[in-house]
């Protein structure tokens, strides 16, 4: 399983001249002209769709989602996320306020889930993306085993930061009691959300391949 | 250009393999990164489609019972994932509704539709019409279906509405509980099997 042992044994698509659909995983015959890796090669004799070596602009298209998502996390965080009535006093709640609420009130256990989906997950996904996008810009060939699982973890854990979301949207679709209480959504789950869709963006944007690409890939 | 059956590509470092048929629960994993490259199929066109039948029923019970009721000195309450996704459209936060009541009900409702219709097709190695753009679809939407986000969204807000109010949980809970296992066992990556399942109209069925 180690970087060297097998990387140098089990072939390359671009080494034997074929190329895999990104859409249906069609294993094709690259034409083989000299273009750069990003530029169409054909069109996929299975499904229609235009064949690229690798995704097009895939770091730079990955690291202007990254980006939006980490200025988007700011207001995210800092921004109330909901806003509750009850018997006539109001406060809004934060992300984070929400889990201290959780956490005081002795719900460890469920002040714990919030806190990795919501906090947890996207920072992991920030560090993880930011790490990938910067060596594979300088192609390193460094821990590619690794960094290959890290990109497959932000792949699988991407969209649990939603939880966030949809649990405003049920309790502020429930707690509808005008006079006696009310839950309202705020500004700050519309950010947050826009973070979670952006940073998904940015992982599937990425293409992993590009860990694995010497120079002359 | 030629299409080479035999051979798989380990999507995230672009090794090449030769491809060997799996046994159920095989499983075929990239020597060079570790990634699975393909697994023996866990059930066949049939039952597959007989799974994305029963995924409707269950998607059909939790977007029509509620989920969740409550009950705050006598007045009740009661929400669904669509009702709560439309919840979120007041206010500053308003555009965030659009993507919510995607991930949780639209997707899933249209994984499920185009599963059945190419399943359908496919039950005689035939490439349902539109087959193509089904798959496409298919693909772009798997990463985006959070079923498994809303049942614990689900949880999550039936413990925090506890403390306030009285909270029960409703049929619709079960249902997405249920649909949840059910678009993992149907709508999983190994879709794309079917490419190899069926024949395209013009040649004749395998």
């Amino acid at each position: 399983m180690r970087d060297g042992a097998n990387a140098r044994t089990v072939p390359r698509a671009g080494e034997l001249g074929l190329i895999g659909c990104h859409v249906c995983n069609a294993v094709c015959a690259d034409a083989g002209h000299a273009v750069a890796h990003d530029v169409p090669v054909g069109v996929c004799p299975r499904c229609g769709h235009h064949l690229h070596r690798r995704r097009p602009d895939s770091l730079r298209r990955a690291a202007a989602y990254l980006i939006a998502a980490l200025i988007l996390y700011v207001p995210a965080n800092l921004l109330p996320v909901m806003y509750t009535t009850f018997l006539g006093s109001g406060f809004a709640s934060t992300i984070f306020g929400g889990i201290i609420d959780f956490w005081t009130s002795g719900s460890y256990g469920i002040a714990l889930v919030i806190f990795i989906a919501s906090i947890g997950v996207p920072c992991v996904k920030f560090a993880i993306m930011g790490l990938l996008l910067v060596t594979c810009q300088r192609k390193s060939t460094w821990a590619r085993p690794e960094r290959t699982r890290m990109y497959r973890l932000v792949e699988r854990i991407g969209y649990w930061s939603f939880l966030d979301v949809v649990v405003v949207a049920i309790v502020s679709s429930l707690v509808e009691f005008h006079q006696l209480s009310e839950t309202q959504p705020r500004v700050g789950i519309l950010f947050f959300g826009a973070v979670v869709i952006l940073t998904m963006l940015s992982a599937m944007s990425f293409d992993a391949r590009l860990i694995w690409d010497d120079e002359e890939a | 250009m030629t299409i080479y059956p035999d051979l798989v590509i380990c999507e995230h470092c672009d090794a090449v393999y030769q491809h060997h048929a799996l046994a159920k629960g095989q499983m075929a994993a990239c020597t060079v990164c570790g990634s699975v490259l393909y697994q023996g199929h866990a059930f066949n066109v049939r039952q597959r489609l007989a799974l994305a039948v029963t995924a409707a029923v269950a998607f059909l019970i939790a977007n029509i019972c509620p989920v969740i009721t409550i009950n705050l000195h006598g007045l009740e309450s009661h929400t669904t994932m669509w009702q709560a996704a439309i919840a979120l459209a007041q206010g500053d936060a308003a555009p965030i509704a659009v993507p919510t009541a995607a991930v949780a009900v639209l997707v899933p409702f249209l994984q499920i539709a185009l599963l059945i219709w190419v399943l359908w097709f496919a039950q005689s190695g035939r490439r349902a019409p539109g087959f193509t753009s089904a798959m496409k679809m298919l693909g772009i939407l798997r990463p985006w279906s959070m079923v498994e986000v809303c049942m614990l969204g689900i949880l999550v807000a039936v413990i925090k509405l506890s403390s306030l109010v009285q909270v029960y949980p409703g049929a619709g809970i079960w249902a997405t509980a249920g649909l949840m296992i059910l678009m993992t066992l149907v709508a999983g990556r190994d879709v794309s099997q079917l490419w190899s399942l069926t024949r395209p109209a013009a040649a004749a069925p395998a």
